[in-house]
């Protein structure tokens, strides 16, 4: 189980947090404007890299604050985590 | 037979008394179980699963593949793990044992800790390890499976006295996971150790070696036999003979003559033993059979003879050694790779994955003095690391005799081919040999993870303890490649012993397995005898059946209460959220699918929220309590998910809004009062509020007194279509304002109703429910409710509903069901087809049911359904096969019932 770290409350227990996938994937600012493909890339497209992954979880259980972070999908290691919103 | 003499862990004050296979026998506290077996002469144990060969006690410990007991309701523990007790009641086990089918008493908890250090295994260089990681202020655990750790040299005893040590006996890591976090079986107790750096110090095991009859009771492994003369003072056997591939076994035969033992040979697969050792052996009269082997052995049952290359030996008791694996399933588990070690003819650890250190036989260091210094060495960094440095530890000084390389030697032939080789036993436990694994290879497999499979070697409750590396080295073998690390290792995975299920739940089961939530007015419903149903977590009334009625009429008669007079619900589960902000109402607009920019304060609004992908997500209603703050109501079993959802909104796309939200589901209590003498009741329970349809009208609140003095907000919601208030007040004003309901409006005949009747009235207006009439690939226009979609503002999923799929005319649809025969039931979730198709499958699915009730009000049986294209089907019948019967229905529009809504004001 992973020990992840909140920027507000520090390092917490992996079941305390709800993931919240890729980050940076933003809202399109006029998603009528989209054709059908580029909506469909912001709804179901996401990367799957073998390695850094930049990524969002909530610490729902906890102060319900979303933040990004990086962690590795080979080690589960977070390597640099940064406060701030997602 | 038990020594005169010895025995470490036995105190001989102590005889206990117990019974196996139905015989009373008796041992000493501090026996295992399989130890006293042998003090009593017992070694032949249960006979082998699939092939019944006689099978007798192989190993010391935890890698017992043969001696399998029942205790009490416990299947499958190894007799040499069971520690004897007064009154101990045990079974021989052929296979795997028999759950009790009764729920288990035994109390099980957990424990949740953090460490600095762990340091799993508590023999020398664990100690070691422990003692130098602790000799600074660093929080150590140590664990072991042993009654107590044993150092060898090293006394263990100075880490009892030092407040932040926790020494676990009789204690199993079984599952190393990531971020350093342990489980640890302790008997009915399950640690979760999360720890910032782990000492792996969990030792070495023996392996067999593969020949012919290498199954019989007396065959057994050479650190075993030490194990039972210097621990417990058993002797196994009278006239021993000793097999090996390395210096170890020598000791297990100088031991056995020491014990008064004939040891007949050592049979040494190595052309030139060491001289050392040979002279030893010569001085005590032991002949050696140099560069020789087993060829097969005899015996009715338990063993009688061994042949060797020139001759056969009459004994009882042959003690194997094909050398030593280190333990590294825990190291496996944590990701760590393994390499293999030529020298020591072994898989060892290579790299590590998390903060993991492993040392001593573990990391294939056999040597005692060396085991202690990398002990020792990884505890005092580990201790540095973590930040709590230590003085180095001061090792005491002992002997080392340099080990002579091992042969090693997996596999002795016997007759013709491998194929035949039936009685060449790989795994004990699934009775596997050679025979199957050339079979597997004849197959075309030769990777050992699909040889695993086809052969199930290694998959038995000791893991392959003692087989899987053998297997890899026959394998290897018969494939023609030079050592196991060509054909590599298999996978380890956790839990790396038998757990039970009842460690794992621990307290987490029965009405403790999950939260049970139920609403101030709780107490009331148990006593006026309501039947309840599970939603989400919170209980609610489903009916309220009366002495002598059933719940299918009880349901008849509040929803004709509910028609006709004046019923009564607790919807206090439902969720509410308070949204707070200079930004709320432009943040509430664009998040539900209809427009909500011009709610006035004092106005509620009903609103769906969609996903961005345009299906629907949950609906509720929406009271504008401020310019600035909003109240909104969520379906009981989605709150949480509402509440997520609309904070990540806020703080990850829209962080420019000002809005704020607080969850007051559990603040407010919520009186349902539905029926056209709802209006009477609420005048007399608030006597000062105009309740009239001019000054009160539909889809309004009020903030109002009740009689009782109690504030109330009143708000007229309608979910059953008729009219309805719902009365609102501080949750612990809840059960005096239902009971003040219920005395208004006693001789009006209230009626108290719950959520069966709710689903039935809200179905017969065809309005849907989240979740039971929507499974998440339904949107608000497959619904029929195009009416709530907003064409001019934008809202999350509003650019999903015209994707290809989502406008598509064919989609499933909410439509309504009739029955043709109209006392027919349709059940929930059953599949619809066309009438008229071929039943020949496949028979295209149009369809299914997704709720389906008796209504009293339209005297029949009536369903929702989504079924394809639906809209354009109404009018068309279609089956619902049931298997033994086959429901006509004719589709119809959703609502059956006052479709003008001409009732919703009295």
């Amino acid at each position: 189980m992973l020990l992840i770290t909140c920027p507000w409350c520090g390092p917490r227990e992996e079941t305390e947090f709800r993931y919240g996938g890729q980050a940076h994937v933003a809202y399109p600012a006029d998603p009528e404007a989209l054709s059908d493909e580029d909506w469909a890339r912001y709804l179901f497209f996401r990367d799957n890299p073998k390695g850094t992954f930049v990524e969002r979880w909530v610490h729902s259980a906890g102060c319900r604050r979303w933040f990004t972070t990086v962690r590795d999908t080979v080690t589960n290691e977070f390597s640099r985590e940064r406060e701030g919103r997602a | 037979m038990r020594l005169a003499n010895g025995g470490r862990r036995i105190d001989r004050s102590v005889p206990l008394t117990f019974t196996l296979d139905g015989v009373e026998l008796t041992g000493f506290r501090g026996d295992t179980l399989a130890s006293a077996m042998i003090a009593n002469g017992i070694i032949q144990v249960a006979p082998s699963l699939y092939r019944g060969r006689p099978r007798g006690i192989v190993s010391a410990g935890v890698a017992e593949p043969c001696a399998l007991v029942q205790v009490g309701p416990e299947p499958s523990r190894p007799a040499t793990t069971v520690e004897l007790y007064e009154g101990l009641c045990a079974r021989t086990l052929r296979g795997v044992g028999r759950l009790d089918p009764a729920a288990e008493t035994l109390r099980s908890d957990k424990k949740y800790v953090h460490t600095d250090v762990l340091v799993v295994g508590g023999g020398p260089a664990g100690v070691a390890a422990a003692l130098a990681a602790s000799a600074g202020e660093a929080r150590v655990i140590l664990v072991d499976d042993r009654p107590d750790p044993d150092g060898g040299p090293l006394d263990p005893e100075p880490l009892g006295e030092r407040p932040e040590v926790r020494v676990l006996s009789r204690a199993t890591a079984f599952g190393y996971y990531d971020g350093n976090y342990v489980l640890i079986a302790q008997r009915n107790r399950l640690w979760h150790v999360r720890a910032r750096r782990v000492v792996l110090a969990t030792g070495a095991q023996e392996r067999p070696i593969v020949f012919a009859d290498n199954d019989r009771p007396g065959i057994m492994l050479a650190s075993a036999v030490r194990t039972y003369l210097s621990e417990y003072a058993v002797l196994p056997g009278r006239a021993a003979v000793v097999v090996t591939t390395n210096d170890s076994a020598y000791f297990a035969a100088f031991e056995l003559a020491a014990a008064g033992a004939r040891v007949e040979a050592i049979v040494d697969t190595r052309s030139a033993p060491p001289s050392d050792l040979a002279e030893r052996a010569a001085a005590l009269g032991i002949e050696i059979l140099a560069g020789n082997r087993v060829t097969a052995t005899e015996g009715d049952a338990r063993l009688t003879a061994v042949s060797t290359m020139h001759k056969t030996i009459a004994c009882d008791l042959l003690a194997v050694s094909g050398g030593w694996n280190p333990v590294v399933e825990l190291f496996s588990q944590s990701r760590g790779t393994l390499r293999w070690d030529d020298r020591l003819a072994a898989f060892v650890p290579a790299v590590a994955a998390q903060a993991t250190s492993v040392v001593g036989a573990a990391n294939g260091t056999f040597d005692l003095a060396a085991c202690l210094a990398e002990g020792a060495a990884a505890g005092t960094a580990a201790a540095r690391e973590v930040g709590y440095p230590a003085p180095p530890l001061t090792l005491p000084v002992v002997e080392t005799r340099g080990e002579a390389e091992p042969h090693p030697v997996w596999l002795m032939p016997g007759e013709g081919a491998p194929i035949t080789w039936r009685d060449h036993f790989v795994d004990l436990q699934r009775d596997s040999t050679v025979a199957d694994i050339a079979r597997a290879i004849g197959a075309g497999l030769s990777s050992p993870e699909h040889v695993k499979r086809y052969t199930t070697i290694g998959t038995g409750s000791d893991q392959g303890r003692t087989s899987g590396v053998v297997a890899l080295g026959v394998l290897a073998e018969l494939l023609g490649r030079r050592s196991p690390g060509e054909v590599g290792s298999t996978t380890f995975r956790a839990p790396s012993v038998p757990i039970r299920f009842g460690l794992m739940a621990g307290r987490d089961r029965g009405p403790l397995h999950d939260p049970v939530r139920v609403t101030p007015l709780h107490s009331w419903h148990v006593a006026a005898g309501a039947e309840f149903e599970d939603v989400g977590q919170w209980q609610r009334p489903r009916c309220y059946p009366r002495h002598g009625e059933d719940s299918e009429a009880a349901v008849l008669r509040e929803c004709r209460a509910a028609r006709t007079g004046v019923a009564v619900q607790d919807v206090s589960t439902l969720g509410k959220i308070e949204v707070v902000g200079r930004d709320a109402g432009e943040f509430i607009n664009r998040v539900y699918t209809n427009g909500f920019a011009k709610l006035s304060v004092g106005s509620a609004r009903y609103g769906m929220m969609c996903g961005a992908d345009g299906m629907v997500f949950d609906d509720g209603v929406v009271l504008r309590l401020a310019e600035d703050r909003y109240y909104l109501t969520t379906t009981t079993g989605g709150a949480a998910n509402v509440l997520d959802w609309l904070e990540e909104w806020a703080q990850t796309e829209w962080p420019d809004l000002d809005v704020a939200f607080t969850s007051v589901t559990e603040q407010w209590a919520t009186v349902a009062v539905v029926g056209p003498s709802s209006r009477e009741v609420v005048t007399r329970l608030a006597p000062r509020l105009d309740a009239s349809a001019v000054a009160f009208p539909f889809m309004t609140f009020r903030e109002a007194e009740l009689v009782s003095g109690i504030p109330a907000r009143i708000a007229r919601i309608s979910f059953s279509g008729e009219l309805a208030f719902e009365v609102n007040v501080a949750s612990w004003y809840g059960a005096a304002t239902w009971e003040a309901v219920m005395a208004v409006g006693a001789d009006l005949d209230i009626t108290p109703y719950g959520t069966e009747a709710m689903h039935v009235l809200r179905a017969e207006k065809g309005f849907p429910i989240v979740g039971q009439d929507t499974d998440g690939t339904v949107t608000p226009h497959d619904l029929g409710m195009s009416w709530i979609v907003s064409r001019g503002k934008d809202f999350l999923g509003k650019r999903s509903l015209r994707r290809p799929d989502t406008v598509r005319t064919d989609r499933k649809q909410l439509v309504g069901l009739l029955p043709v025969d109209p006392d027919e039931l349709l059940p929930e979730g059953a599949q619809l087809v066309a009438d008229g198709v071929s039943p020949e499958p496949p028979v295209p699915m149009l369809g299914h049911v997704t709720s389906s009730y008796r209504s009293a009000t339209l005297a029949r049986t009536f369903a929702l359904a989504l079924v394809k294209d639906g809209r354009n089907r109404i009018g068309q019948t279609v089956l619902a096969p049931l298997g033994e019967k086959t429901i006509a229905a004719r589709i119809t529009e959703p609502v059956f019932y006052d479709k003008e809504g001409t009732r919703r004001d009295g």
